[in-house]
């Protein structure tokens, strides 16, 4: 579960985005965990399904998938693959790319 | 137990204090309890503590992965206070701090819970809007409360920089006076003390690794120090409940992230009671040992990492020094940060859960050593009868099937 080094920082993250490039931690905003798709049909769900969707998250402690805007750059959003425990970034990529 | 009084204290004295126990024993696990209790907080230990003094049931264990005061509780501003919006949020803070006026003296153990006030600050016109109606729903609920103009914060702190032409000018603020701070970690030894001499079992370095389940039925602990079978497993932990609900199969609401906070160094009595501010994010007191605790809103990421982005402590120190231009020479002695659970409505879950006899007492957010003696009361019960007391039955899992959130984004007063 909990396998990258730990890694302390001192100062804040260095976040590459797929457009510009490594920039720092304060040029970006968070937008939580990656990969929720909004349900096709939320009719058909039942409240618990309508539930997980709107507000489970999977909260892992090690390698997290997520979405981070580039706000104060070129705008645009893309997706992270982060480590929750070392703050490691191992990659980043468009939200249209396939993670792998 | 040994008493603590006046004339112990006069008695050890006399020997030297070599006579002193530990306040509590070193318990070695059984292999079976009635209730096991995961999580050795301050959360946890008032669970313990009820359990065994309101309801009779001492076969208790509290299992603690590190030691007793290391965690969380020993990691927060130490705020005490009650003013919430929403009568659920009110009912369950208001028990917490009415419990918090007698503790010291219920648990023999000097938390030095010290009313000393708290004052929400307002910035804007809207703030002041948001304050009334809260101060009100506060006087309604029997809190008390009253809003203050400018003057009237200027008044309890006088070297609050009250001028008009800041970023976010002082219009006033609302005011609990029966609000405080307490000793936090007077609070997790006097409730460790205090359920060790009911006969509860305080079991330290013993990490939950697992949750057997038979049936849809919790049946034990796997633990580091062996298999710990119980009746009813109550898990009351902050940083790691989404990790626990993952051992027992289920997901939560809950995101975990870092809150961090700092202590300057000592400084002569200059601020006696307690200021927060919703919008610009820092709030502060003073220590008994004078120095200044100040803390903020948490990272914007989930993390388990157990320290602070930079950019959240430039925040709040820029906040700090234009409300305080007094303190802009201070310098600060430590710095650390604390994992915090939260959901989506800034309300804690103290619920049952999709299995048997597993009951959740966790995502306290920001806001969690207030209501630590009110949050044990209420489990203890929960835990000892299997149901809900009526103070937390809006506080269940199902409220997020069923849409009734208990919002409570605006008096959680840290960004969440």
């Amino acid at each position: 579960m909990n396998t990258a080094p730990l890694r302390w920082h001192i100062d804040m993250l260095m976040i590459t985005c797929p457009w510009c490039g490594p920039r720092d931690e304060s040029e970006f905003t968070y937008g939580g965990e990656a990969n929720i798709e909004r349900p096709a049909d939320p009719e058909a769900l039942d409240d618990a399904a309508w539930a997980d969707y709107l507000f489970m998250r999977s909260n892992p402690k090690g390698w997290h998938q997520e979405q981070w805007n580039h706000a104060h750059g070129c705008r645009r959003w893309f997706k992270a693959e982060r480590h929750t425990v070392s703050y490691e970034i191992r990659r980043t990529w468009p939200m249209d790319e396939e993670s792998s | 137990m040994q008493n603590y009084s006046i004339f112990n204290l006069a008695r050890h004295a006399m020997g030297g204090h070599r006579g002193w126990k530990p306040a509590w024993r070193e318990a070695t696990p059984k292999s079976r309890y009635k209730v096991i209790i995961v999580g050795g907080g301050g959360h946890g230990l008032a669970t313990a503590y009820y359990l065994a003094k309101v309801h009779g049931i001492r076969d208790v264990a509290v299992l603690e992965k590190g030691w007793i005061g290391g965690g969380n509780t020993a990691r927060n501003t130490t705020i005490v206070r009650s003013n919430y919006l929403w009568d659920a949020s009110a009912a369950l803070y208001e028990k917490s701090l009415k419990l918090w006026e007698g503790l010291s003296q219920d648990i023999n153990y000097n938390v030095m819970f010290s009313q000393r006030g708290v004052l929400n600050l307002g910035h804007n016109l809207q703030d002041m809007r948001d304050i009334r109606r809260r101060v009100n729903a506060n006087q309604l609920n029997g809190v008390d409360g009253e809003v203050l103009d400018t003057a009237g914060v200027k008044r309890l702190v006088p070297f609050i920089n009250t001028s008009p032409d800041i970023r976010y000018p002082v219009l006033g603020a609302s005011w609990q006076p029966r609000a405080g701070i307490a000793r936090h970690d007077a609070v997790a030894w006097g409730y460790a003390r205090a359920a060790d001499s009911l006969g509860v079992d305080i079991i330290e370095n013993c990490e939950v690794t697992g949750i057997r389940r038979e049936d849809g039925q919790v049946r034990a602990v796997e633990t580091t120090r062996g298999v710990i079978e119980a009746d009813r497993v109550g898990v009351v932990v902050s940083g790691h409940a989404g990790v626990l609900a993952e051992m027992a199969g289920f997901r939560l609401p809950i995101e975990s992230h870092p809150l961090q906070a700092l202590v300057s160094e000592p400084l002569k009595p200059i601020l006696d009671t307690v200021v927060m501010s919703n919008a610009i994010h820092v709030y502060v007191s003073q220590s008994d040992k004078g120095e200044l605790v100040i803390g903020a809103g948490v990272d914007s990421y989930n993390g388990y990492g157990q320290r602070g982005s930079f950019q959240t402590m430039e925040h709040f120190l820029s906040a700090l020094i234009e409300l305080y231009p007094i303190f802009s020479r201070l310098r600060m002695l430590r710095h650390w940060g604390g994992i915090v659970d939260t959901a989506p409505d800034a309300s804690p879950i103290i619920s049952n859960t999709p299995v048997e006899g597993l009951f959740f007492n966790v995502g306290w957010g920001t806001g969690g050593f207030k209501a630590t003696p009110g949050s044990g009361w209420v489990f203890a019960h929960t835990l000892a009868t299997g149901m809900p007391h009526e103070i937390n039955a809006p506080f269940s899992l199902e409220r997020f099937h069923s849409g009734a959130l208990v919002d409570e984004h605006g008096a959680a007063a840290v960004a969440h």
